[in-house]
């Protein structure tokens, strides 16, 4: 007899029924939903015809808000209550935001994110952002004309954990169902690709209002393949505003301006930088509070050799990606450029000279993540059967836990293909230890110091066992949102422990891209750093044991013998603080040789110990 | 309304406790043809990659994601050959001791020390040229170990000299790991 299935309910919908879903680009100065109509991924605008909503969300006293242009339009008058970049806040700690002190928020340091005293109350990050979803998800629903099924919310490529289940808050807390967070680069890919049925390798250079991120992937009969990503995250279109700014400061004399002749010169700083993206010079007129006058002309050539080094600074991580790729120059195919930084012509002319090529700008570079994220958003829905293409993401940076003496193990290496899982055993340190602290971290130090903390848990009821008896096997899962979950199972006795990571505070975008960088740096004092650290760790292992094995056994030795051991012991505690290496090595060797025929005198107690009362047809059988 | 539960499962003619030569369909061999693995790769993914089933149930989104990391997994294994050769070392019982079998021949531990020393001369000299050189020696070197691990998996099969030949590209593997963060160093 056949079994009738019955699916669960709410999990089909006729075939014929579209699905509205859209991709939403949550940006750090503009944010953008699109959607796939009639085949064709379209960006929506607002009824006033336009694309781009400010990522602004402005907190009043009687509880009502202001999202987008109106409130960025008082932003100056009312800074306290108005946020902006609240994207720079998503996981962050109040220790992690390194220039808070600049920002006119009234901060509340609370356990895990940080959270923004307004008008309108105490608000998370999470919620602010889940103000700009909702403008988003009314645009697409009034559109559209119908509840949405579900929404792809893109996230930087270098974003942590941390940052991807707050992005992932945000979206819930906006009544979105997340089919897939999508790495911003990869969207961009999915933009361009399909569009022109592209093979071979290619790099998306993206560079916004805040983040670099670049990725090269291979796309190949539909696949679309990330090879690798890297970035900085501390870079954008703010820093040539910034160096605009200082230049302007310097060329008219000017110190300790007022926060809001900051603001004012920093506005027309970017409305020059624009410009000189059509003209070859822009004039700077602007009048400030005190009434004085600044007059100054800025020639494009001035402002290329002003942001030299910024330019620079994004092709290192470039470089970078490639040979974590294992790719030269020459074997990349074509170039897509995305963010609106990318309009300035200093850059697309670097980006043409170290690839050796023209890049493509045919796509809006405003509007291509959010394009591409419509595209896959319509693919997660169901509406089209995307067997014809597949999409092949990475995680950005190694996840690891920590061992014994304060170093990472990497257990998943940046660049794997998600999802993936790993799993590593690790033992116990101490006889009869019952539980165990997982701390799980993210970067690519060795030290755990130099990495990042996610997530800490315990691991307890280890059947008491000596040392390294236990196997306790940890095992990553990294799903294909790149959101990780940790389990650690004692082997031995089945016991389970496991966590959905909800890191209480992520990495701050100038510590992945400062983690990275030290990463290659410091590569040299991170092995001696190792070595005298693990040479610690068995030093320390090496006096418990002995110190455990003269308690249980002293009676073997002589009182010479014992006084011996004793001496040699001390030698290893007086070196074991040094800063060296080798001595502490040869006081354990010294150790080790100190107690050799006190080990063999208790491994023979034990041996003769386990044969009382067996017979011999016992040991044979 | 019916419908068939749990697709997944039927979908894929492989099952996720099998070995990766026969989730992959390729014979268990060191020697691969890498254009049939990932072939391979590319039609398993286009059947179980979360994506295909993010608008279908909690458990059918379990089981995708099992298996996609499954074919990872066993992609990146069948694709590195030194990850590949350890793992058919493990099919066929064989430990190779990387963690604790330190015992290298005497000529390979001398080269060994000498390319380190070079590796060392080349970062302390800023010298890209040399860095080259180094990393062209050890590529060479690499496929020279991976030719006699093939021979001795594939033909002979000493399993135990195997084991020996990939604990030498493990050496070789971090040297490469090395001379990777020496040219980030000299970038930066």
């Amino acid at each position: 007899m056949a079994l009738l299935q019955i699916s669960e309910p709410g999990l089909s919908a006729a075939p014929h029924q579209h699905r509205l879903a859209v991709g939403i680009d949550l940006g750090t100065t503009n944010s953008l939903v699109a959607t796939v109509r009639n085949g064709i991924s379209v960006v929506l605008n607002d009824d006033e015809g336009i694309a781009l909503l400010p990522s602004v969300v402005r907190y009043l006293a009687d509880g009502s808000l202001q999202v987008g242009m109106a409130a960025q339009a008082v932003q100056s008058e009312d800074p306290q209550n108005t946020i902006v970049s609240v994207k720079r806040f998503m996981g962050r700690g109040l220790k992690d935001v390194g220039d808070v002190v600049d920002l006119p928020y009234r901060f509340v340091d609370t356990p895990g994110m940080l959270q923004l005293r307004t008008a309108g109350g105490v608000k998370s990050p999470v919620e602010v952002s889940a103000e700009i979803l909702k403008v988003l998800r009314d645009r697409a629903e009034r559109s559209l004309g119908g509840e949405l099924v579900g929404a792809v919310i893109t996230v930087p490529a270098y974003f942590d954990d941390a940052q991807r289940q707050a992005t992932k808050d945000a979206a819930k807390l906006a009544g979105l169902n997340v089919l897939r967070l999508l790495n911003e680069p990869t969207a961009a890919a999915i933009a361009y690709g399909l569009d022109n049925a592209s093979e071979g390798v290619y790099a998306v250079y993206d560079l916004g209002g805040g983040t670099f991120d670049i990725s090269i992937l291979r796309l190949s009969k539909g696949v679309f393949e990330v090879l690798a990503t890297n970035g900085d995250s501390a870079l954008g279109g703010d820093d040539f505003d910034q160096r605009i700014y200082c230049w302007i400061l310097e060329q008219a004399g000017l110190s300790q301006l007022g926060v809001n002749d900051v603001r004012l010169l920093l506005t027309h700083a970017r409305t020059a930088k624009e410009q000189l993206t059509d003209n070859l010079q822009a004039q700077i007129t602007a009048v400030l509070s005190g009434g004085e006058l600044v007059d100054v002309t800025l020639t494009r050539d001035t402002f290329y050799d002003m942001t030299k080094n910024l330019l620079a600074r994004t092709m290192q991580p470039t470089r970078k990606a490639l040979r974590d790729a294992g790719l030269g120059v020459d074997e990349v195919q074509g170039v897509v450029m995305v963010g609106g930084s990318t309009r300035m012509p200093q850059v697309q002319r670097a980006v043409a000279e170290y690839f050796k090529q023209t890049p493509l700008t045919n796509l809006d570079p405003d509007k291509v993540v959010a394009l591409g994220a419509a595209i896959q958003a319509n693919v997660l829905a169901g509406n089209r059967s995307a067997d014809d293409w597949l999409l092949l993401d990475v995680i950005p940076l190694s996840l690891g836990i920590e061992t014994m003496g304060g170093l990472t193990e990497k257990i998943i290496p940046r660049n794997s293909t998600i999802p993936t899982a790993r799993a590593q055993e690790f033992t116990t340190y101490k006889d009869g230890q019952t539980a165990m602290s997982i701390h799980v971290m993210q970067g690519e130090r060795e030290l755990v110091s130099d990495c990042r903390s996610l997530a800490q848990f315990e691991l307890r009821g280890i059947p008491p066992m000596v040392a390294g008896a236990a196997r306790i096997r940890v095992t990553f899962q990294v799903d294909a949102d790149g959101l990780l979950s940790v389990s650690a199972r004692e082997m031995i006795s089945g016991h389970e422990s496991s966590i959905a990571v909800k890191p209480s505070y992520g990495l701050s975008d100038e510590e992945i891209t400062q983690m990275l960088k030290d990463s290659a740096q410091h590569a040299k004092d991170d092995m001696q750093a190792r070595a005298l650290r693990e040479q610690q760790v068995e030093a320390r292992q090496l006096l418990e044991a002995v110190e455990a094995a003269l308690q249980e056994d002293g009676d073997l030795l002589d009182a010479d013998g014992k006084a011996a051991i004793r001496a040699s012991m001390e030698g290893v505690r007086f070196l074991l603080e040094g800063e060296d290496q080798t001595p502490i090595k040869r006081a354990v060797e010294a150790l080790n040789q100190a107690t050799l025929p006190f080990a063999q005198a208790r491994m023979d107690k034990s041996v003769s110990g386990a044969l009382k009362g067996h017979k011999m047809s016992d040991l044979e059988s | 309304m019916w419908r068939k539960l749990y697709s997944v499962m039927s979908a894929p003619a492989v099952d996720l406790q099998q070995d990766f030569f026969t989730v992959f369909s390729l014979p268990r061999s060191f020697l691969l043809d890498n254009a049939a693995l990932d072939h391979r790769y590319r039609e398993l993914q286009s059947q179980v990659h979360p994506d295909k089933f993010s608008h279908l149930s909690d458990a059918e989104k379990r089981l995708s994601m099992q298996w996609a990391t499954r074919v990872n997994e066993g992609y990146q294994t069948l694709r590195d050959p030194l990850k590949r050769g350890r793992y058919l070392l493990t099919l066929h019982g064989v430990d190779t001791q990387e963690e604790n079998n330190t015992a290298m021949p005497m000529d390979f531990l001398m080269q060994q020390m000498e390319w380190r020393e070079g590796l060392q001369d080349a970062i302390a000299a800023k010298d890209i040229d040399a860095l080259d050189a180094l990393a062209d020696k050890a590529r060479n070197e690499t496929r020279n170990l991976q030719q006699q691990l093939a021979e001795q998996l594939d033909t002979t099969h000493e399993f135990v000299a195997a084991a020996g030949t990939v604990r030498k590209l493990r050496f070789l593997e971090k040297l490469a790991e090395e001379i990777a963060d020496a040219y980030d160093e000299l970038d930066s």
